[in-house]
């Protein structure tokens, strides 16, 4: 990076939080402990953080610099796409444990380079499961550099000052000096060994837990200054907009711009080519038009003339599909996990429940479709966009150039939603080639809405088929569960036609249910479109399929469906590794003893959803309760649905109670916030979600055909109910996690409510 | 050539009148406030007030605004101490936080006209503003607080 700090400069006026700012060595502050950088990590409990692309970095120099008037400054490394984690909770964490007033901490968001700041790629539920111990770590080192740096301007011993809420005070005389004050001794000073950190306990946090803390982005988003990818201006800039094959692997044979050059505006069209699968991020084939305006841009792509070669996906076709992965679980497939002997004992059961799901391909449909602007100055490229792992695609995108990434920075805007959608980072490389072919000049790719629902890497669909076996006590003795669903594998290698482990470790091979034998299988299936992964991922369809015939089975014996859930989750337990799993147990890439499948907790939270729904309640004629409970990113969620369905089949949602552990909690509000969000993305991919596909092409392009749940009929109330733990329980992530239970829980209620069974998603006009 | 006035300063506009006002607001004046949701009224992402009216400013050309006065997010309230945007604030609302100036005006313009409206009449006047993180039931609850029926 560029130089470090200028020691007499103490102006921060140029901290901004709405400034994307090359790191912190913008701030014109003090740099905390530049020359010696920690190498060691002072962790409590190991986690999955250090396996990730570059790991941790728990170096303060690179996180917190302290202005002469006290202003903090500290780095927001990872994107921030609405759960508050990344320019919130993550340097709140720092904040709290340097004890700094928050009213003085302004935040500055990192580019992308993980070589500097560790992993970014925030997808996963990662950021605070892998972060929170890093940020405290950097936080204690902090304030134990201001304490010496105190004790050495006072001339007095380490032991007699303390840092106490932005002022280090010397308790015997009571002298106090300022963060500020301090500053500059403090960031001569080397980096305190990790075993000598004193960390806060619990009960001395101000922020941490505690979720009074708002988003540190609040005014700006209010107000209307708040800056995301779509919104990035730059002097001279041109704006583009591409006209993407409408079939994937297909290309552009001719074309013919004559009209669109004749629209005013418009100054160039550039032909994109496609890449042969394995294709990973890399656009799509098409033809660009470059223009002064977007409008121009878009007018001009109106007027091209274009033939396409639709290539070997041509004929694809989402409803014959749909009956041929139907078909395939109805065969053997390929055995992922098997305890006892389930085909035995399906054979001998003395009675057996059958059932077949079917959830269809969804789009992210982030309300901010994705942008980035691309600028080449003196062979060094500049990006400014909005995508998950900023420091992957800046990576990246210097390979395609075949430059140093030094050469390449990647300021992250905002995200305006990301769900899995902007960690492709598609759009940036779009940027670049269309910028290269204007010599430079800044170019702005939009996508536009019909870009975004047709161009997607579309949530996997999947087909299931559920066998239960019951022995003459009505105990469930057999599980077997096939379920088949193209790979997003396939975007980085040949496609692989079976699930990878990671698709398999969501909701299918970690099943926690307590019966003797289980046998677990998966099905064949070609990917025909860019699957991507869409929040939560495959544990949607694994939670929408296991969880539903929970309350199959329920019903078939007569039973009350959370007993029937509570009886196959079994007694409290660790799930121990499956010894027979074909298939590697991912689990989120954490260590099992760290974040073991523990059955306990996951009662815990299907007992306290429904004591605080008040499961069981008389409820009017057409209103139900439905359960749900599921792990997924070693979060623990459980959800009642209370449904009213009217006698035309519409629905409507008066309530939802979830409950979360969540190990830890940092943010309990922001954890609201996002378990209300995924209520309604919850509801919206039950009722709605589906994209089709004929001759290849997306059938959908806007939200009058791919509809999401509105104002009026989104959840009246969610309530959050969050399992208190201290810190030795280790945090986990929230951001995913709530999507899973929501639509087995709504269409269990549904059930209730009516007696008609979803067996494929979206509901649509199923009840009507 | 198109006069508007736009957060109270007298613009003119010399460009294709069929541009849509949201690219003219975004591309031309740097209003990024107005946001590109759809490009079709079916968001109302873009939402801004005209004489007073929320509308759809990418779905309403140039040509059709000559004359008129726009009000942007950015022209709200010079402090950005609207009554909304207080209320807003005070519970939370925004997740990322993309939609939030469209529904911001949206509520706005609502609740001069019906300062205590009903939660039917909220439905019905939020219904065109989607969230996809899905902050409605917050949404909600600011705009009764900001409303005199609060």
């Amino acid at each position: 990076m560029t130089h470090h700090r200028n020691q007499h400069d103490v102006a921060i006026a140029n901290v901004s939080r709405r400034k994307l700012l090359k790191g912190i060595a913008g701030t014109g502050a003090f740099v905390i402990a530049a020359q010696f950088p920690a190498v060691r990590q002072a962790m409590a409990y190991a986690t999955g953080a250090g396996a990730m692309a570059h790991g941790v970095v728990t170096n303060p120099s690179v996180f917190v610099a302290i202005a002469k008037d006290g202003t903090v400054s500290i780095v927001a490394h990872r994107a921030e796409m609405g759960t508050g984690a990344a320019r919130t909770s993550l340097p709140m964490i720092v904040a709290d444990e340097m004890d700094a007033d928050w009213t003085r901490v302004r935040i500055v968001q990192s580019p992308g380079d993980e070589e500097t700041y560790g992993n970014q790629d925030t997808d996963g539920s990662r950021s605070v499961r892998h972060f929170i111990q890093p940020m405290r770590q950097i936080g204690a080192s902090v304030r134990k550099m201001l304490e010496q740096a105190a004790a050495k301007q006072l001339g007095v011993d380490d032991k007699d000052v303390v840092a106490q809420f932005h002022e280090v005070v010397h308790t015997p005389s009571g002298r106090k000096l300022g963060y500020g004050e301090v500053a500059e001794i403090a960031a001569k000073l080397a980096v305190p060994a990790p075993d000598t950190l004193r960390m806060k306990k619990a009960a001395d946090f101000r922020y941490i837990g505690k979720g009074g803390v708002t988003i540190v982005d609040l005014h700006d988003i209010t107000t209307g200054k708040a800056t995301y990818g779509q919104d990035i201006t730059l002097p001279g800039m041109l704006f583009a907009v591409i006209a993407r094959s409408p079939v994937v692997e297909g290309k552009v044979m001719t074309y013919d711009a004559t009209a669109t050059m004749k629209v005013p505006g418009v100054v160039k069209v550039v032909k994109i080519d496609p890449t042969p699968p394995p294709a990973a991020f890399s656009p799509l084939g098409g033809v660009a038009v470059i223009a002064k305006n977007t409008w121009a841009a878009m007018k001009g792509r109106e007027a091209l003339k274009i033939t396409w070669d639709n290539g070997p996906n041509a004929n694809f076709d989402s409803v014959s599909y749909k009956a041929q992965l139907e078909a395939v679980v109805r065969k053997p497939g390929r055995l992922e996990r098997n305890e006892g002997d389930a085909e035995a004992a399906l054979a001998s059961a003395a009675k057996k429940v059958t059932a077949e799901y079917y959830s269809p391909h969804i789009a992210h449909a982030t309300m901010e479709p994705p942008a980035a602007t691309a600028r080449r100055n003196d062979g060094k490229w500049e990006i400014w966009t909005s995508v998950q792992s900023p420091g992957g695609a800046r990576d990246d995108i210097a390979k395609r150039l075949n430059v140093d990434a030094k050469n390449v920075t990647l300021h992250n805007a905002l995200l305006g939603g990301g769900f899995g959608r902007k960690s492709k980072w598609d759009f940036a490389i779009e940027a670049v080639l269309l910028s290269k072919a204007m010599d430079g000049a800044p170019v702005k790719v939009v996508w536009t809405r019909e870009d975004d629902i047709r161009h997607d890497f579309y949530h996997t669909v999947t087909a299931e088929r559920l066998e239960a076996g019951l022995d003459k006590d009505n105990k469930v003795v057999a599980w077997r569960h096939r379920s088949a669903a193209p790979s997003f594998m396939a975007n980085f290698k040949p496609d692989p036609k079976f699930p990878g482990e990671i698709e398999l470790g969501m909701g299918f091979v970690d099943t926690p249910f307590n019966v003797p034998n289980i046998r677990l299988e998966s099905g064949e299936a070609q990917s025909h479109v860019r699957v991507g992964w869409f929040r939560s991922v495959n544990n949607v369809a694994h939670a929408w399929a296991i969880q539903s015939f929970v309350a199959e089975i329920a019903h078939e014996l007569g039973r009350d469906p959370k007993d029937m859930l509570l009886e196959l989750i079994g007694p409290p337990r660790i799930v121990p590794a499956p010894e027979k799993a074909t298939t590697a147990w991912w689990d989120y890439g954490e260590p099992h003893d760290v974040y073991p499948v523990d059955t306990g907790r996951l009662r815990k939270v299907a007992e306290l959803a429904a004591e605080k729904a008040g499961w069981g309640r008389q409820l009017p004629k057409g209103r139900g309760l439905g359960i749900a409970a599921h792990r997924s990113f070693v979060t623990y969620m459980a959800t009642v649905v209370e449904v009213a369905v009217d006698d035309k089949g519409n629905i409507a949602v008066p309530r939802v109670d979830t409950a979360i552990d969540c190990g830890f909690c940092v943010n309990p509000e922001r954890v609201r916030s996002q378990i209300e969000g995924a209520a309604v993305m919850g509801l919206a991919l039950a009722k709605y979600g589906e994209i089709t596909l004929k001759n290849g092409a997306v059938e959908q392009s806007n939200f009058n055909d791919y509809q999401v749940v509105r104002h009026d009929e989104a959840p009246a109330v969610t309530n959050t109910h969050i399992v208190e733990h201290g810190l030795d329980v280790p945090s986990s992530g929230v951001g995913e996690p709530g999507v899973p239970p929501f639509a087995p829980a709504l269409c269990n209620a549904i059930f209730a409510a009516t007696g008609k069974r979803i067996r494929r998603l979206p509901i649509g006009n199923q009840l009507a | 050539m198109v006069s508007v006035r736009v957060n109270g300063q007298e613009r003119s506009f010399d460009g294709d009148p069929s541009m849509p006002l949201m690219w003219y607001l975004r591309d031309e004046l740097g209003l990024t406030g107005t946001k590109f949701g759809c490009g079709v009224a079916l968001c109302g992402a873009c939402t801004v007030h005209l004489d007073g009216e929320a509308i759809r400013a990418c779905s309403i050309a140039m040509a059709d605004v000559a004359g008129k006065s726009v009000v942007t997010i950015e022209g709200l309230d010079p402090k950005g101490e609207h009554p909304v945007q207080v209320a807003w604030r005070n519970v939370s609302v925004p997740q990322c936080g993309y939609c939030q100036a469209g529904q911001i005006m949206q509520a706005a313009a609502l609740l001069a006209k019906t300062p205590a409206p009903t939660d039917k009449q909220i439905d019905e006047a939020m219904y065109g503003n989607i969230c996809r993180c899905g902050c409605y039931q917050r949404i909600h609850v600011a705009v009764r607080n900001a409303s005199k029926g609060a």
